[in-house]
């Protein structure tokens, strides 16, 4: 067996919670509380999950964008949490992060030429005078014109401006791209296009994709393996299809009868969660989602359940499906 | 048959920007039914909101409600004095926003909130008023209702919120709830609850509900008919059912296309080319026309009108041309 691109073990990431006059930390936010997974090359893997289940902070730890508090990221067999400062800096062009919010990861006074090549240049990869074309070239790729790259961000609308947020991560010639809900602030015609941008960008470049989202839609369709977070625990892995034949979770099974569907012909029998999702800072004990889950029973109060492989690479962390 | 609760005839509401004229609402009619729900769809930018902000007569400068009549109960609202307009909104048309976070107050605890328009509207005494407002925070199925009472907006999470969004709403028994985006703030399974209560209101107090989305699976889910928007502009009405089962206008067959749905996965997404027309520069053609894969000679030239067609079906395009009748 080939090593994977990436491969996460038992990542951890809390947050302190400041307290008192002192500033004296008087407890942990546990953002991502023991997250394990791996992820080959070409492949791409959506996380999903509601807010505050600490996908994005997975996307982000994993990057080194934000220190790990325990556990290991290996990226190429490499621990990047391990490495120097400058070590990392040329491991960076490797790996990039396409943002949500065009709107704010665009710096409004740089005109977009540069905002795509200044990596480039700052990483030496290619010298001031080679870049323009370049670039040209990128914008065209991700579905912009040359003409483009000498605007302002203010001039785009925002699918455009998710187009130049991918053409930024794409121009380094990355491996892997953590997508952090790349279509959530998109129109619906606008979110279609830039699925399809991610997916033909994937398969030209064979690219390897984390991608966040809360939305089970967006993921089914492009991913090849999706994950299902819950407070900070990974609940649910399965290949695509597995998953949404045979989604195992009670939580899992929850979110995807809560999509609406536009068929208003069809009756869903809907799963309604109760109450809402306990804090982070003091999750439940045992099973994190038994608070909320229709089919609890004591042993969920009392013990953590195992994420484990039920056949097929179909990863589940719950007791009753245990049995 | 149910009498007609609202009565948009013509609406025109405009922005003068520094660019030009921005027609957000152009000559926009249809009516809401006493009971019904009635879905407004569209992306950002097609007037939805601005539509239901005209109903409410909140349309701030550089905006303004210039042509069109608004009937309630028969009563023209545009032509209404400001005071009489205050009876109106909060008691008899109520609405509830897109953000829980910003439409509360954070220095009134949710008590006060809710009170308030018990206190101005129904006359109503301070210990009754706060009998009342116990009363409708249970019924938006909060527990712990007196404990809610004195606490602040930040106290609470999004869901909870919005939860208290309506039962402020709902405090005076509005004939019309207006829910501009009520749950794309919230998480799916926080919208599953938000929706069902929704619909228990509606059911249980004969409420009318105008509801702004841009989800179609919300639609199908709440709505009883539908308006389509595109550009400031109807391009299709019809009931749910119809407008799901016989899409007409190329925007919304394109719309229901382009959205992924869950276990009907695609290798590819139907996408709609290009982007929304700007907003100042609109001809006297069909907005759609440069999107359309249908577009014909015509389209380019002149403005299809909203045309009824079978089965209360409306549309806007010159595609149905033959066969319907100008409405």
């Amino acid at each position: 067996m080939t090593t994977p691109l990436l491969e996460v073990n038992n990542l951890k990431k809390y947050f302190p919670i400041q307290g008192g006059i002192f500033g004296k930390t008087v407890g942990h936010v546990r953002a991502v509380d023991d997250v394990s997974f791996t992820l080959n090359k070409g492949e791409a893997l959506g996380l999903v999950g509601e807010s505050g289940c600490g996908k994005s902070t997975t996307g982000r730890t994993i990057l080194r964008l934000l220190e790990k508090t325990e556990g290991q990221v290996l990226f190429n067999g490499t621990d990047i949490h391990a490495l120097k400062k400058a070590e990392l800096r040329k491991l960076r062009p490797e790996m990039q992060l396409v943002f949500q919010d065009p709107y704010s990861s665009l710096n409004p006074r740089i005109k977009v030429g540069e905002a795509i090549g200044e990596a480039l240049v700052d990483h030496a990869i290619m010298s001031k005078n080679d870049v323009r074309d370049y670039v040209k070239e990128i914008l065209t790729l991700c579905g912009l014109a040359p003409y483009h790259i000498d605007r302002y961000p203010h001039e785009f609308s925002g699918g455009q401006r998710q187009r130049i947020g991918i053409a930024r991560a794409l121009a380094l010639n990355p491996q892997f791209i953590v997508a952090d809900e790349p279509v959530s602030a998109l129109d619906v015609s606008i979110q279609a296009q830039i699925i399809n941008l991610l997916s033909d960008l994937q398969e030209q470049k064979n690219l390897t994709y984390l991608f966040i989202s809360h939305d089970l839609s967006v993921v089914e369709h492009l991913c090849n393996r999706v994950g299902v977070m819950y407070l900070g625990s990974m609940v649910e892995l399965a290949p695509r299809e597995e998953l949404f034949k045979r989604p195992l979770h009670p939580y899992t099974q929850a979110l995807m009868s809560a999509i609406p569907v536009p068929d208003p012909t069809r009756k869903s029998e809907r799963i309604v969660l109760q109450g809402d999702i306990p804090s982070p800072s003091n999750p439940p004990s045992g099973c994190k989602f038994h608070t909320r889950c229709p089919y609890a029973v004591d042993k969920c109060k009392s013990e953590i359940p195992k994420f484990q492989d039920v056949g097929g690479g179909h990863f589940v962390a719950c007791h009753l499906v245990a049995n | 048959m149910a009498n007609n609760l609202i009565e948009f005839r013509n609406l025109r509401t405009n922005f003068y920007t520094s660019s030009g004229v921005v027609k957000a609402v152009n000559d926009v009619s249809f009516s809401i039914k006493e009971g019904e729900t009635l879905c407004v769809v569209g992306e950002s930018g097609c007037g939805k909101s601005v539509t239901a902000m005209s109903l409410m007569r909140l349309v701030s400068p550089p905006g303004k409600t210039e042509g069109g009549q608004i009937l309630y109960k028969g009563q023209d609202l545009l032509t209404l004095k400001e005071r009489d307009m205050r009876h109106i909104r909060g008691n008899e048309i109520a609405m509830i926003f897109q953000e829980p976070m910003t439409s509360l107050n954070p220095v009134l605890t949710i008590g006060d909130q809710i009170t308030e328009p018990l206190l101005l509207h129904k006359g109503m005494t301070r210990r009754d008023a706060k009998k009342r407002a116990i009363e409708l925070i249970e019924l938006v199925g909060i527990p712990r209702a007196a404990k809610i009472f004195d606490s602040y907006p930040h106290e609470l999470s999004g869901g909870m919120r919005q939860r208290i969004m309506i039962a402020i709403a709902l405090s005076c028994d509005p004939k019309l709830l207006i829910a501009d985006e009520p749950t794309t703030a919230l998480d799916v399974t926080i919208q599953a609850q938000i929706l069902d209560l929704m619909r228990n209101i509606k059911s249980e107090f004969n409420t009318a509900i105008m509801m702004i989305t841009h989800d179609l699976g919300v639609v199908a889910e709440m709505a009883d008919h539908v308006v389509v928007m595109y550009a400031g502009k109807v391009i299709e009405e019809a009931p749910v059912h119809e407008l799901f089962a016989n899409p007409k206008h190329p925007y919304t067959q394109g719309l229901m296309r382009a959205k992924p749905i869950l276990n009907q996965r695609q290798d590819r997404l139907y996408t709609i080319p290009g982007q929304v027309p700007n907003p100042v520069e609109l001809g006297n053609n069909c907005y759609f026309n440069d999107r359309c894969e249908h577009c014909m000679s015509v389209c380019v030239d002149k403005q299809p009108v909203l045309t009824t067609y079978e089965n209360k079906h409306k549309a806007a395009c010159w595609l149905y041309e033959k066969g319907g009748e100008v409405s």
